[in-house]
């Protein structure tokens, strides 16, 4: 499975997936995009113990990939061949992401990941599945049932609305982005090496940063992180970050945080601005 | 007396059902978001709000239904209820992003650096007060500096009511302001938008396999292939955009900029033109260059058919002459008034909408925004995600001549 990742959760999103649970209704998460929303099903799963089923959404991805398949190209090529299978029709049909998750053992975690990416119609085309949790097999005639009706998370990064009749079966979740108590647990969490006096200061840098007004790609949680093993393997003394004021100097290792040339430009220009304002006050 | 609620968040505009109610119900009778008003807080907003742009309103709404609970807790939400100018803190150097309304603040109060110099010494000032809880920066409305904002060092300006509980600075803060529906424009939620005028159709040449056909025509011919094609689905609507440019709209140029790139990675037939205040008989096909290309309205219109769908964005804002007198143009002589310009481009194209970046509270209080909003017969939006919806909206409904207003 997944590689243990210690994954830190504020009260409101924790009661969020006890309500899910609890109600046996789908959670819909959504955030800024690095705030942890895929990694929270991953959580989830192992913190329950239960198997986690993952289905990417892609653009092409269609509602009826997640329950089943037929493979027609391979009974086709079987008939030519003359192979004694292809009599039986359940041969040809391959399960999906939900089949499997229904038919688990066990209460399964099946995480709807980046839902938005799909054409608008797929959520609706999912409505009485995530009801009814069953659905039916047309060529083998069957009908699927859930044993246990399995935790739905979907995340979403808003890039498509989703239909009402879709969201009111849903609970909805915002994550917001931490504050500054939270970041550093998190961080404590990934990145067990980096020392407090570091950690302070690059928070310290990182929320400055997102402050910024105008800036257009606001550096999120993951970004974060990286730059912080980035400074780790750097080796850098916090006094040096400490140091550089951001309205002095871009920070150290900034391709890490600012990930948009624009940024980067309406960075240098504030900094240039601040630059002049100082010495002109230094001058009277 | 949970029903109060459910009426505050209806009245708040919130799309909320019985649906949603049974299950906030449901979950309450099996103990969840029962501890605290925090858990219910949280919970009921799981349970209710669907949006994160609606956040901010739910928390409003909260309040206000909350405030009739406790005691003295009027004055908190009527502070709660005011709308914040965070943008007076946090904004680019570059006078060009406020309002009118803003800037003129900004200059009444002796300029951007007298302003932060102010700022500066009354945060100085503030210090005292504000940790001994009272409420200075409250609702007596002098102060420039807003309600219930953040200062820049992140310290929170506004008043903890005496006699709340924890839980009430958790929707205090406001913090889903910026994601409310009315207020913030990006381009992606500007796609999101446009994206809902797409009309898909199949045209061209049938090039793309059709798989499921082939297949099931294999299978109905025992085996033998038989390959069949289709035409490739296109967005086949077609848009022209035509923005105003230049004197007052120079401090909604970034606005414009953003609802261009988002129409130009939506529509695959977009054709951009600039005019100035209203488009008279000719209108520029570049912003730069528009004293020496200029192209004829009419062929304008002739050249593209009554199939686009036209997109005006402009603040409206000028000489009610430039409207409704030959010759009111402030650049040159025209021979027929705005107006009459404004009923040949409705005539032209059925679909037709306005779209105006300035904040639509203004609107009354100019009156040749009046004029054109009475022109449009009520198709002037705001340019804001749910104006731009709303546009949408009007532009996806079948051909509809409009006629003249009057």
């Amino acid at each position: 499975m997944t590689p243990h990742r210690p994954y830190v959760t504020t009260d409101a999103l924790q009661q969020a997936v006890d309500a899910a649970l609890l109600l046996e209704r789908p959670l819909l998460i959504k955030g800024e995009p690095g705030t942890g929303k895929t990694e929270l099903a991953h959580d989830v799963a192992r913190r329950l113990d239960a198997p986690l089923h993952t289905w990417h959404i892609k653009s092409t991805t269609r509602a009826q990939h997640g329950l089943y398949e037929y493979d027609a190209v391979s009974r086709l090529r079987d008939s030519q061949l003359g192979e004694a299978r292809v009599a039986d029709i359940g041969h040809y049909i391959v399960p999906g992401v939900l089949w499997d998750a229904f038919v688990a053992e066990q209460r399964a975690v099946v995480l709807i990941d980046e839902i938005d990416k799909a054409d608008l119609e797929f959520p609706n085309d999912l409505l009485q599945e995530l009801d009814r949790m069953s659905f039916h097999v047309h060529e083998t005639r069957e009908t699927i049932s859930a044993r246990h009706r399995p935790l739905i998370i979907i995340t979403s990064n808003d890039e498509k609305e989703l239909p009402d009749a879709f969201l009111r079966r849903c609970f909805f979740h915002y994550i917001d982005f931490p504050d500054r108590a939270t970041l550093a647990r998190i961080v404590e969490a990934h990145r067990p090496g980096v020392g407090p006096e570091l950690l302070s200061a690059a928070l310290e840098v990182f929320f400055d940063l997102r402050e910024v007004p105008g800036i257009r790609k606001k550096p999120s949680t993951s970004e974060l992180l990286d730059w912080l093993k980035l400074l780790v393997a750097d080796d850098l003394p916090p006094e040096a970050l400490a140091a550089s004021d951001l309205r002095s100097a871009l920070p150290h290792l900034h391709g890490a945080l600012l990930k948009n040339e624009q940024d980067v430009h309406l960075f240098e220009r504030l900094v240039f601005l601040n630059r002049r304002r100082e010495a002109e006050a230094r001058r009277r | 007396m949970l029903l109060g609620l459910l009426e505050a968040l209806r009245r708040a505009g919130l799309p909320v059902g019985p649906g949603e109610w049974l299950v906030l119900l449901d979950g309450l009778s099996k103990g969840l978001g029962t501890l605290d008003v925090d858990r219910f807080h949280a919970f009921a907003r799981l349970c209710l709000v669907k949006d994160a742009s609606h956040y901010d309103r739910y928390d409003r709404a909260f309040s206000d239904w909350f405030a009739g609970r406790v005691s003295r807790f009027d004055e908190l939400s009527a502070s709660l209820a005011r709308s914040i100018p965070s943008e007076w803190l946090d904004t680019p150097p570059e006078l060009a992003e406020l309002s009118d309304e803003q800037r003129a603040a900004v200059e009444a109060a002796g300029g951007w650096d007298e302003l932060m110099r102010q700022l500066a010494e009354r945060l100085a000032e503030q210090d005292a007060p504000h940790h001994g809880g009272s409420r200075w920066i409250g609702s007596g409305g002098t102060s420039p500096f807003g309600h219930g904002g953040h200062h820049p060092q992140g310290v929170r300006i506004g008043g903890d009511a005496p006699g709340t509980s924890r839980a009430v600075k958790v929707w205090e803060q406001r913090r889903y302001r910026d994601l409310d529906g009315e207020a913030q424009l990006d381009t992606r939620n500007l796609r999101v938008a446009l994206r809902q005028l797409r009309r898909l159709a199949s045209e061209g040449r049938p090039d793309l396999l059709d798989l499921d056909d082939t297949v099931r025509c294999t299978a109905a011919a025992g085996g033998l292939l038989d390959v069949k094609l289709r035409a490739e689905r296109r967005n086949t609507v077609k848009v022209l955009l035509l923005i105003d440019v230049g004197g007052s709209m120079d401090a909604h140029a970034r606005t414009c900029e953003r609802l261009f790139s988002a129409a130009r990675s939506e529509f695959r037939t977009l054709s951009l033109f600039y005019f100035h205040n209203c488009p008279y008989e000719r209108v520029w096909p570049s912003a730069a260059r528009r004293h020496e290309a200029a192209l004829d309205t009419q062929e304008l219109i002739r050249r593209h058919g009554s199939d686009h769908r036209l997109i005006i964005v402009g603040d409206a804002s000028m000489s009610p002459y430039e409207l409704s007198v030959p010759g009111g143009s402030v650049e040159h002589w025209n021979e027929e008034p705005g107006l009459v310009w404004l009923q040949r481009l409705q005539n032209a194209y059925p679909h037709c909408v306005w779209l105006n970046p300035q904040q639509q509270e203004y609107w009354a209080y100019t009156a040749s925004v009046q004029r054109v909003h009475q022109q449009m017969q009520g198709r002037m939006q705001p340019l804001v995600p749910d104006g731009v919806a709303r546009a949408v909206d009007v532009l996806k409904q079948p051909m509809r001549p409009v006629t003249p207003a009057d």
